[in-house]
């Protein structure tokens, strides 16, 4: 290891000491298990600390966080898939021992054996860990394509298709007609901005059509078909425009997330 | 025909059973099985995912591969935490409880994992919540330089994606109001906070309703070729 | 003039500065004056230097970004908010649901958007809880379930000392399985969760005495922003079972969720202003929450410096592109 990598871990570690005596101190009055506490807090900010590291270069600190968060949230998932679905969903149906020693209600019905067929599925998913026979993983895989294509083929065809293609049938004529003054002055987002309501209806409806045309590509975008296309991208450029917009929103209250730990919960200084 | 029809029949019936199953009540029980299988199988996944894991760093570990001091770290971490989660350790004000091993209290056992005091829950807490937002928190400083370095006006497509931007980012502030507060209260539309809320219902609804009947349709017809069985390439294959 | 002359004329110019501030603030204005000036005085100095067509070095925008979101966390600074109509549709459905109706809220998000959506989910807990609806808490994330347990035991239970687990709210946590576990909700709660996360059975639940499915519930929030999440709960509930849904999305995919409304999806919180403006609003309505503790809220000042330090980077970025072109074709 070079010098200067021991220098740096070496103050790391100091600061890190420090960090958990002061915050441990700074606990004692109100907690019981203060060292512990003093503990967890001082590793956490160690480790949003230790990723934020990266944006100056990618390091051994880095490294280990992200080394442990993948461990760590394996197990997690692991864990909390035996405890809610296997514990409460699949062991009352199988045994009433096991049922008991867990403490979850027995089935109101009994028993059902037909849910062995999820566990056999199961362990032959995880015969993909073996070297050989993991063709055998493709039953089990099969099972899970076929849930998800009969569970979605329903629900997309009416939410996302028949429903959307309704919603776009909106009114493209006024309905409360006032006067050309009313109609022209009144330029609000309320109901009672005729103009606006007009002229959101007729974005949403000429959008989603020219956007449509736009994906269809089974015909040369020219002529009328190409000015369609053409407005088309205009509205998507306009979505996608909104979608960054959005998304920097997001990035950014993450990022106050994690300062306001920082300085809130680690540093107390606000 | 093991490896072929089998995935293929499987595929066929299940698919079918729950289309089929939404039109016919008596068979929505039989639905609702197979869903808790899909259910039940989804956790063997995580498994699946866990056995992976250790398998990937043992071999890293053994080979003695580049970083495989980070390894003992990973694996470190995912028994530790397997260790306290499946036994469901907790310790609240000195008390100890390990049901599995029968230590402390036995009803402990049925007591939720993410219950307060568990070990589970406080390193989700101090190690897991810091560690995977903060990953997420560094987004931040990339969207902005990207922002600097990506966008630029370079055409009328490109002005109209920033335009939209611009007024979404200012509207979403308290800013954006005041900078337009000038603005007649008849004329609202034209506050840059009202303005971003009109992109938002109505050309962002467009496009964005656009681009959801595509893909609907999409999912739709790779549903179907699925259950048709003309789609295999989940068998690892390139075509049917 | 030389190099020492512009150091001396800055230093000249930086201390009259401090001068006034200090001269013309009250001390608790300081920290947040001097760190507005520092960081639209280095976005002057930018854009002045982008007019020579310089280009600006990737880790000057990461410490502009730092400063921008750190300086207003340590020197709040506060505004007010006007709920949107798609805020304000959530807020009325609650508000206007009877006392004793059921409301199911669904904490579907990890940390990774937690800051986000976190302080909504808190805070239209809190007001299901003070109207006096029952709460059935449930999460599609195994993370979720996690985050769900610490809001239930730091924020929302502690308003509520009288509120009776399995009377007035119920926490039936994680399940695997994504949409699959929607699938058999919609038809079967007791099927899905026997048990809440501590194992007491369903029948023994009064909350579920007239609830046998999701379809028998009053309105359903889902709070996340990833999948599974909002959009499988209008797919795979709200649409087939006819329930109203509202939905509080992550900013990411907020816009995704418009084509959703009003049809499908009765309203939504986009974000964090989505949060605030959810907070203002309770807030507002109700004297009780007038300390509660508002992370929306306050995460608005941040939010608004962050997005005016890139929205002038945009511009810098610009004049340097339009200044390179000309060089360029000159």
């Amino acid at each position: 290891m070079k010098k200067s990598t021991l220098i740096v871990m070496a103050v790391v570690v100091v600061l890190f000491l420090l960090s958990w005596v002061l915050k441990a101190s700074a606990l004692q009055p109100e907690q019981g298990s203060y060292i512990l506490r003093g503990f967890l807090v001082t590793f956490a900010a160690f480790l949003t600390l230790a990723v934020m590291s990266f944006l100056y270069q990618d390091n051994p600190f880095y490294k280990f966080a992200e080394h442990l968060f993948v461990g760590v949230s394996a197990a997690f998932w692991m864990c909390m898939g035996f405890w809610t679905t296997i514990v409460q969903n699949l062991i009352p149906r199988l045994s009433t021992s096991l049922a008991d020693y867990f403490m979850v209600p027995q089935r109101p019905e009994g028993l059902n054996l037909f849910f062995y067929t999820p566990v056999i599925l199961g362990i032959l998913l995880l015969m993909r860990l073996s070297p050989r026979g993991g063709w055998i993983s493709r039953w089990p895989l099969a099972f899970i394509v076929g849930t998800t294509a009969g569970l979605n083929f329903i629900r997309y065809l009416r939410s996302d298709f028949i429903k959307q293609i309704s919603s776009t049938f909106v009114p493209l004529l006024g309905t409360q007609w006032e006067g050309i003054g009313p109609f022209l002055s009144n330029l609000d987002l309320s109901a009672s901005g005729q103009l606006v309501l007009l002229l959101s209806n007729w974005v949403v409806f000429l959008g989603v059509f020219t956007g449509l045309i736009y994906f269809f590509f089974s015909k040369e975008h020219k002529g009328a078909f190409g000015v369609g296309s053409r407005v088309g991208i205009w509205i998507l450029m306009i979505t996608f425009g909104a979608s960054f917009g959005y998304t920097v929103m997001g990035r950014i209250s993450l990022l106050v997330g994690r300062i306001t730990f920082l300085f809130g919960t680690w540093l107390e200084l606000i | 025909m093991f490896k072929r029809r089998i995935p293929l029949f499987i595929l066929a019936f299940v698919g079918t059973l729950l289309i089929v199953s939404v039109f016919i009540p008596p068979m929505e029980n039989l639905g609702e099985d197979f869903t808790l299988f899909f259910d039940i199988i989804a956790v063997f996944a995580f498994f699946l995912g866990g056995g992976n894991l250790v398998r990937i760093h043992f071999g890293k570990l053994r080979r003695r591969k580049k970083d495989w001091g980070f390894s003992i770290v990973t694996l470190v971490a995912f028994f530790f935490m397997l260790t306290i989660g499946l036994l469901k350790v907790s310790s609240v004000g000195g008390v100890w409880n390990i049901p599995l091993l029968g230590i402390g209290d036995p009803a402990a056992i049925a007591a939720s994992p993410t219950t307060e005091g568990s070990w589970f829950q406080e390193t989700f807490n101090y190690v897991i919540n810091p560690l995977q937002s903060t990953m997420y928190a560094l987004l931040a400083f990339f969207v902005a330089s990207a922002s600097y370095r990506a966008f630029r006006a370079k055409n009328r497509e490109a002005t109209l994606l920033l335009l939209a931007a611009f007024i979404i980012l200012l509207g979403r502030t308290p800013f954006g109001m005041e900078l337009t507060r000038w603005v007649p209260e008849s004329f609202s539309v034209l506050q840059i906070p009202n303005m971003a809320i009109w992109i938002m219902n109505s050309p962002n609804l467009a496009g964005q309703r656009a681009i959801l009947i595509g893909i609907g349709l999409g999912v739709v017809s790779m549903s179907l070729r699925l259950i048709l069985g003309i789609e295999r390439s989940y068998l690892g294959e390139d075509r049917g | 003039m030389g190099k020492r002359h512009w150091i001396l004329l800055g230093a000249i110019v930086a201390v009259i500065i401090i001068a006034a501030v200090l001269w013309l603030f009250p001390k608790e204005r300081w920290g947040t004056v001097f760190s507005l000036l520092l960081v639209f005085g280095g976005l002057v100095a930018l854009l002045l230097r982008s007019l020579y067509a310089k280009e600006v070095e990737r880790r000057i925008i990461f410490l502009f970004i730092l400063v921008a979101v750190a300086a207003p966390i340590l020197f709040p600074i506060t505004f007010t908010e006007k709920p949107t109509a798609v805020v304000q549709a959530v807020f009325d459905k609650i508000e206007n649901l009877p006392s004793g109706s059921t409301v199911l809220l669904s904490f579907d998000f990890d940390p990774a958007m937690a800051p986000e959506v976190q302080p909504m989910a808190n805070a239209i807990s809190r007001h299901c809880l003070e109207k006096g609806h029952k709460v059935i808490f449930m999460s599609l994330w195994a993370t979720g379930q996690a985050l769900l347990s610490q809001s239930l035991s730091d924020y929302i239970l502690l308003g509520f000392p009288d509120k009776v687990d399995g009377v007035d709210y119920v926490n039936i946590g994680y399940k695997a399985g994504n949409e699959g576990v929607l699938n058999v909700i919609v038809s079967n709660f007791e099927k899905m969760f026997p048990t809440d996360v501590n194992s007491v059975p369903l029948k023994d639940i009064r909350i579920f005495d007239d609830i046998a499915s999701a379809k028998d519930v009053d309105f359903i929030m889902s709070i996340g922003g990833g999948m599974p999440g909002p959009k499988e709960w209008v797919l795979f509930v709200g649409d087939p079972g006819d329930v109203d849904v509202g939905v509080g999305v992550a900013a990411v995919v907020a816009p995704q969720m418009y084509p959703y409304y009003p049809a499908q999806v009765i309203g939504i919180l986009g974000g964090v202003k989505g949060a605030a403006e959810y907070e203002y609003a309770l807030k507002d309505a109700y004297p009780v929450f007038a300390d509660m503790d508002t992370p929306g809220l306050r995460m608005m000042g941040p939010q608004t410096l962050a997005h005016i330090v890139i929205l002038s980077f945009i511009v810098i970025g610009n004049i340097i592109y339009f200044r390179g072109r000309r060089e360029r074709k000159q």
